[in-house]
């Protein structure tokens, strides 16, 4: 365990953190109250419908939409001529200004199509059915061009330009840590193989959607699903708008898992509502969310690893290439995750990564819960099987023997500064499997297998990452919060609620959180990069702090003791080693106002801010902290049939402090039946940039049939940065479950698998 | 276009509407009749985020035409408590932390209603059974089938 807690960690919670409770937003989404993007109706709004490109690569020779313009009850048609800045550079809420990473980010295809599904026109009409007519009647002549669909191919001299750029490489990062050949020639036992993962379709179960009017003041107003309420000042860049002239308010979203970080629906439904001065509603079907919107990132992946005799890591040698898409979106970044995270939760002195993100005629890939991670997780964990066997060592006694402790350096060269609790995670969750399960037909055989990973939590610390909040308490002693986080579904509203409740010693019930206004709270920054509840946590528990020190102040001098003494809870001020001396925090409350001490406080948080790391040799500070967990698994491999049946599933996790433990679970139970479902189901199939599975009978996640109930073992070292000692879980918690579950097959059939899904091979 | 007038019940109150004879039960719901609970998240029977109890069966009503309901009873989660008297089933969800983002939510409920309604001791087995058709992204089903189990003693087919 660790030495000491995180400073920041200075109020133990008593009443409210650390406890069970249910969240803010259940009640109302239980009941059917909770409204989301597609629930909202105007008076006079218009459908808005975009026609989208049926070719992967192709020339735009004309566009003719007269036919559409004549329907009757069209309102608007627009072509990418008709949009101001139809070119902008997307920052993902990015306040300080870095080179190389800002993605092109077109509304509309221009002069050629890159990928199948690209927005070619919009319509906005009376009905859905007219503006599904009207983009039917506009013609586009196409010229299909041959495409590149292959990365390596996409990366020959001569071979189709997906861009307008010279090359399809996007980009390409080293990391060089001591010297490799050293390192292989000190390697007793040298495992190399190929590893190739698919794109995975986040499948959140709200396909996007939103809402646009322009309000009294002259304002473009979004109601959308998001988590990026701050997309507002690139919706304004494409309109020529100052960035006080667009409001993004998110709606409670139907699940996100990165697919809602890029713009959506937004910019549409501003440019619809600017030209036509009405209300416009757009919501995508199942088949356009699926076909249109960016996907977890394919890799090939080439991994050498060498070890002693006694089963020490010596080197690790990687080459990664991912299928960027069609646009770049946020393939530099989510590849920088892959280069710095290439190496895993393991000490190893000479490491050599070259990562390259490349452009085809896919559909364009991006965020997806773990940013890049679990695809080298599946890699640097199926190595550590193969070589644990080759050492004739358990994966768990290899694995202790390597992982990385606190005070130790990445393979990137940052010392770790806080707890890591590898070994710990890894045997808790191999013991909550319990008994080995036995077989009961010879052909089936059991296997189990473990799958570590450390993850980051915050964002990159070049970035400079901020949040703000608002807490105030209002005359009758309840409390309101105010804080710009979209809210995914995983709790971000309610642990802010939970955090501030506790601080201010009050009820949840007595805890009102607003939330993803860009007009009315102040900005949070991404719901993304798990780090809501490290970054929003804080600066809610800061603002909180400040009116709970007023409130001890004046309670201090109605009682005549010293603020630091008195004690706030259940709504009443008290005297620590003397509670028959209290006062109503109503009472306190009042006094403040009618004195003129300020009730509220805005905080801002302000992540650790380091200088951008220099990618040709990859060393230094990237990420504020880490979260470290394993997976463990236990499957059933029919070797007559190939059938892999999932057993039993546990994840442990040191989450720092749970502030609330039945959410943490709830991580990380979704997570892992995620992971399960990259390990084992999902698989988006392209044939020549067309996708052959845009709808769940073709796209299969996991239902409540195939998932099996996670047992989760939560770890509180107390030694994360968030607020009373918080780690993220969110993105961590699907990270390792895929290798878990492909070391577990390989344990059970004796050989390794180098693909996902899973059954791709072994069907 | 030739519509055709519609009536049932919905959530207890007689509701009348005028339908086209391809309007599914969904469209009328969230568009005409202004039940936004009921969700669409594909509209081709694969999620289940929109079953509504049809004379007490849930159904995904994507897949039903609005004229098929005339005459009949339409039940959505909202028809099945409220803030003042939640039935068990909304209240073993919310302890039990069965919903995170809560759009699969309604549909999941009706779905489990119609399986108690049928079968009021289900082992969780044949929970998942019922409910496989109801897909949900965030939560695992783990604590939906505990959700589920839990409020099963506390239900009567009245509720």
């Amino acid at each position: 365990m660790p030495e000491k807690q995180h400073p920041a960690n200075d109020h133990p919670p008593v009443d409210v953190v650390g406890r069970s409770l249910p969240r803010c937003d259940a009640a109302d989404k239980a009941l059917g109250n909770t409204k989301y993007a597609e629930d909202y109706f105007l008076p006079g709004m218009l459908y808005g419908k975009v026609l989208r490109s049926e070719h992967a690569a192709a020339k735009i020779l004309s566009i003719d939409t007269r036919n559409a313009e004549k329907l009757s009850g069209v309102r608007a048609v627009m072509t990418a001529k008709d949009v101001p800045h139809n070119e902008t550079i997307t920052r993902f809420g990015q306040t300080h200004t870095v080179g190389g990473f800002e993605g092109l980010y077109r509304i509309l295809a221009d002069k050629k199509v890159r990928f199948m599904g690209e927005g070619v026109a919009l319509v906005a009409a009376d009905t859905p059915a007219i503006a599904e007519e009207a983009a039917r009647l506009i013609r586009v002549d196409y010229q299909p061009l041959p495409g590149v669909f292959d990365p390596f191919e996409a990366l020959k001299r001569g071979a189709h330009r997906v861009g307008e750029e010279s090359s399809n490489l996007v980009c390409y990062y080293k990391v060089r840590q001591g010297d490799i050949t050293e390192g292989f020639a000190a390697s007793d036992v040298i495992v190399k193989n190929t590893y190739r993962v698919p794109f995975q379709e986040h499948a959140y179960i709200e396909p996007e959607a939103g809402l646009a009017w322009i309000d009294d003041d002259g304002v473009i107003n979004i109601q959308v699903c998001t988590q990026v309420i701050e997309h507002y000042r690139e919706i304004a860049d494409v309109l020529g708008l100052s960035y006080n002239k667009v409001r993004v308010k998110g709606t409670w979203i139907g699940g996100g898992f990165g697919g809602k970080e890029d713009i959506t629906v937004e910019t549409y439904l501003a440019l619809l509502t600017w030209k036509t001065k009405r209300p416009v509603k757009m919501a995508y079907s199942r088949e356009e969310s699926i076909i249109c919107h960016g996907k977890r990132h394919p890799y090939i992946m080439t991994y050498k690893t060498g070890a002693t005799r006694e089963g020490k890591l010596m080197a690790l040698e990687a080459k990664l290439v991912s299928d960027a898409g069609a646009y770049v979106y946020l393939s530099p970044w989510v590849l920088l995750y892959s280069t710095v995270g290439a190496a895993g939760p393991y000490k190893i002195p000479h490491v050599k990564i070259d990562a390259r993100t490349v452009l085809t005629n896919n559909t364009f890939s991006s965020a997806f819960r773990g940013f890049g991670v679990p695809q080298v997780c599946f890699a640097y964990e199926s190595q550590m099987d193969e070589l644990a066997e080759r050492l004739h060592l358990s994966p768990l006694e290899l694995r202790r023997r390597n992982y990385l402790r606190k005070g130790e350096a990445t393979a990137t060269g940052y010392v770790l500064e806080h707890y890591a609790a590898s070994p710990e995670a890894a045997e808790k969750a191999l013991e909550a499997l319990g008994e080995k399960t036995k077989s009961k037909s010879p052909a089936v055989k059991i296997g189990r297998g473990i799958g570590s990973s450390m993850t980051s939590y915050g964002r990159m610390v070049f970035l400079h990452d901020t949040s703000r909040s608002y807490v105030g308490m209002e005359l009758d002693g309840s409390v309101t919060v105010r804080c710009g986080v979209q809210d995914l579904g995983g709790g971000q509203a309610s642990s802010l609620a939970q955090i501030a409740a506790e601080i201010l010693g009050v009820s949840m019930a007595d805890t009102r959180v607003f939330i993803a206004d860009t007009a009315l709270t102040p900005i949070a920054g991404t719901t993304t990069a798990t780090r809501q509840l490290y970054m929003s946590g804080n600066a809610t528990s800061m603002a909180a702090k400040e009116v709970r020190k007023n409130l001890l102040d004046k309670a201090g001098e109605i009682l005549g003791a010293e603020p630091g003494d008195l004690d706030l809870r259940d709504g009443i001020i008290s005297v620590m080693n003397d509670p028959s001396r209290s006062v109503p925090l109503n009472t306190v409350v009042r006094a403040c106002a009618s004195s003129g001490i300020s009730l509220f406080h805005i905080a801002q948080f302000n992540a650790p801010a380091r200088e951008l790391v220099d990618f040709k040799k990859g060393q230094g500070q990237v990420f504020p902290d880490f979260t470290f967990g394993t997976h463990a698994a236990e499957v059933a491999v029919d070797v007559e049939t190939g059938k892999i049946d999932v057993l039993k599933l546990a994840a442990c996790f040191d989450v720092g402090k749970a502030i609330n433990p039945q959410a943490v679970e709830g991580q990380l139970e979704g997570g892992t039946i995620q992971g399960m479902g990259y390990a084992l189901l999902e698989d988006v199939i392209l044939d020549k940039g067309i996708t052959l599975t845009p709808s769940f009978s073709e796209y299969l996640i996991p239902t409540s049939l195939d998932a099996v109930d996670v047992r989760c073992i939560l770890i509180e070292s107390g030694d994360g940065i968030g607020p009373f000692g918080a780690k993220g879980v969110g993105e961590p918690s699907l990270v390792s479950a895929a290798p878990a579950l492909a070391n577990a097959v390989r344990d059970a059939i004796g050989a390794g698998i180098p693909d996902l899904p899973l059954t791709r091979n072994a069907s | 276009m030739t519509t055709y007038p519609v009536r049932f019940l919905l959530n207890g109150t007689p509701v009348e509407v005028d339908v086209a004879a391809q309007d599914t039960l969904l469209e009328t719901l969230r568009n005409k009749l202004w039940a936004t609970e009921v969700k669409n998240g594909c509209g081709k029977g694969d999620c289940g985020c929109c079953a509504v109890l049809l004379d007490g069966r849930a159904v995904n009503s994507c897949l039903t035409l609005a004229v098929q309901a005339n005459g009949k009873e339409v039940v959505t989660v909202k028809g099945l408590g409220n803030e003042d008297d939640p039935h068990p089933l909304q209240e073993s969800f919310i302890r039990k932390g069965a919903i995170q983002c809560g759009f699969c939510t309604a549909g999941m409920i009706v779905s489990a209603k119609s399986l108690l309604d049928e079968n009021p001791r289900p082992s969780p087995d044949e929970i998942r059974e019922a409910v496989s058709g109801n897909l949900c992204r965030c939560t695992g089903y783990k604590k939906i089938i505990e959700a589920i189990s839990d409020a099963a003693p506390k239900c009567s087919p009245s509720d």
